[in-house]
């Protein structure tokens, strides 16, 4: 809490089709006076795929990334929902297991200790939230909090609010001058790695989070992972085609609403790379 | 089972031993209870749920198991391991499947999944970051699924959201060691299959 420098990992998603999550997650930071020191030579942790197919690289990876922050003394911001939870993973496999711990070592370095704190974005805002300086409250902005999977489990090893109805979003976006919304999907799944394999099952689980939010009458969800954000803005065409819903439902990060309630204009929080063009809806509010 | 037929003689504790030793979980403290199947978001397109899969583990009926799509449906949003009141997590059973699978090179009954998963590690390995496009270009020439992610690919190149060059990172010599090394001898995975498999 009282640190206000961090390490900061983007992950790779957010180098490419979530630019707008790390444009965005910048902006606030530096707008809130936290310090963002991106990992030097940082690679990628393995996501969904190392542990499904190799455990030595599903552990292997991440503790690279963990070290470089371990000799940096700081603790390691996260915005990816995704690399939070494989650099979660890893430091607890690592903490309960010193073989592994020894093994890891002899691939990353001798010196590392398995000490680096994994923080996620969320979070720090989270607990800053009656420090904002919030110039636009976002009044009458009907919010669904929307937050997936691997922010909060497992629990044991993410211990990130509740498993199965989170708060924190819902609590920032009220400090925010939002109106989080009670909905059944917070938690969800949206079908994760499968649009290009399985198409049909994630519109399906997308389409049940999409048509509550619509239903009861959100103006927006708010995410917090960049697979959840790509699958659910993406794919809301194909998802009106195979229902024949009418669902026009801007997706937008938790650090995109924090920056445009402290007054951050759409530019800045790169508004316009989203398939579902929030701008009108904003507009149409006075929020933009 | 009083009379009839005996089951499939396959080696009953080689798969719940394996299991046990790869995901460190307890298999016969499931009870049945069936939460992880009600949960499970994707129980609808599986053909064992991932309560039979538990049943079929401590039952020894590998090859059921290791046929089944359920391996490679799951997505581990690890809903079945939170609920579970056995204190199980199903979901790291479901991956300790999947290396098996891929341990023993056995088919995969989703195919593409596995295709998927291969060719995301690929561009990790040879990047030493994910690069999307790449992923996407060799994935769907080797799916042949070459009109089905086009509209994605223009709307993404559109929006600014496609990279086309790949990544240069100073860790991907590192990487590419770590996946050689990781291939051959990992930690404890491969070594755990060889030993099983002796009974």
């Amino acid at each position: 809490m009282s640190t206000d420098t961090y390490a900061y990992y983007p992950g790779c998603t957010l180098h490419a089709t979530a630019k707008e999550y790390d444009v965005s997650t910048r902006a606030v930071c530096e707008k809130m006076g936290i310090g963002l020191e991106e990992l030097k030579d940082w690679t990628c942790c393995g996501a969904s795929s190392a542990h499904t197919t190799n455990e030595a690289l599903a552990i292997a990876l991440p503790a690279r990334d963990l070290r470089t922050a371990e000799k940096m003394g700081k603790p390691l911001a996260v915005a990816c929902a995704l690399c939070f939870n494989r650099l979660k993973v890893t430091e607890h496999e690592l903490a309960a297991d010193k073989a592994k711990l020894e093994a890891v070592k002899a691939l990353v370095g001798n010196d590392y200790g398995n000490t680096t704190e994994v923080v996620h974005l969320l979070q720090i805002l989270y607990d800053r939230r009656n420090t904002m300086a919030v110039s636009r409250p976002l009044k009458g902005l009907k919010v669904a909090s929307y937050y997936g999977c691997m922010l909060v489990r497992p629990h044991e090893i993410t211990k990130f609010d509740d498993p199965e109805n989170p708060q924190m979003m819902d609590r920032l976006m009220v400090a925010l001058g939002a109106q989080p919304l009670e909905w059944d999907f917070k938690t969800a799944c949206c079908g994760a790695s499968l649009p290009l394999t399985r198409r049909d099952i994630l519109l399906k689980l997308s389409h049940r989070i999409l048509a509550q939010a619509q239903q009861l009458g959100a103006d927006c969800l708010a995410v917090a992972c960049p697979m959840c954000q790509f699958n659910l803005d993406m794919y809301q065409q194909a998802i009106n085609q195979e229902f024949s819903a009418k669902i026009n439902m801007p997706i937008l990060y938790f650090t995109q609403l924090a920056g445009l309630a402290m007054g951050l204009s759409p530019k800045a929080l790169d508004l316009a790379k989203h398939i579902i063009d929030p701008l009108p809806m904003l507009e149409k509010k006075g929020l933009a | 089972m009083a009379t009839g037929a005996a089951v499939t003689p396959s080696p009953v504790s080689d798969l719940r031993s394996f299991v046990e030793k790869q995901s460190h979980q307890h298999i016969l403290d499931c009870y049945q209870c069936g939460k992880c199947s009600a949960g499970c978001p994707i129980d609808y397109a599986m053909d064992l749920g991932p309560r039979q899969i538990m049943r079929y583990i401590q039952m020894g009926l590998k090859k059921e198991v290791m046929q089944s799509n359920t391996i490679w449906l799951c997505v581990a949003c690890e809903t079945c391991s939170s609920r579970c009141p056995a204190k199980i997590d199903i979901a790291k059973v479901m991956e300790s499947l999947r290396i098996l699978a891929a341990t023993e090179g056995s088919p995969a009954a989703e195919k593409n999944i596995d295709l998927f998963h291969r060719t995301f590690l690929n561009t990790i390995r040879q990047y030493g970051r994910a690069h999307e496009f790449s992923l996407a270009v060799a994935y769907t020439l080797k799916s042949r699924n070459i009109f089905g992610n086009l509209g994605a690919a223009q709307t993404m190149f559109t929006k600014g959201k496609l990279v086309i060059m790949p990544p240069k990172v100073g860790g991907a010599s590192w990487v590419k060691t770590v996946f050689s090394k990781a291939g051959s001898t990992g930690p404890d995975v491969s070594a755990a299959v060889k030993t099983e498999g002796r009974h």
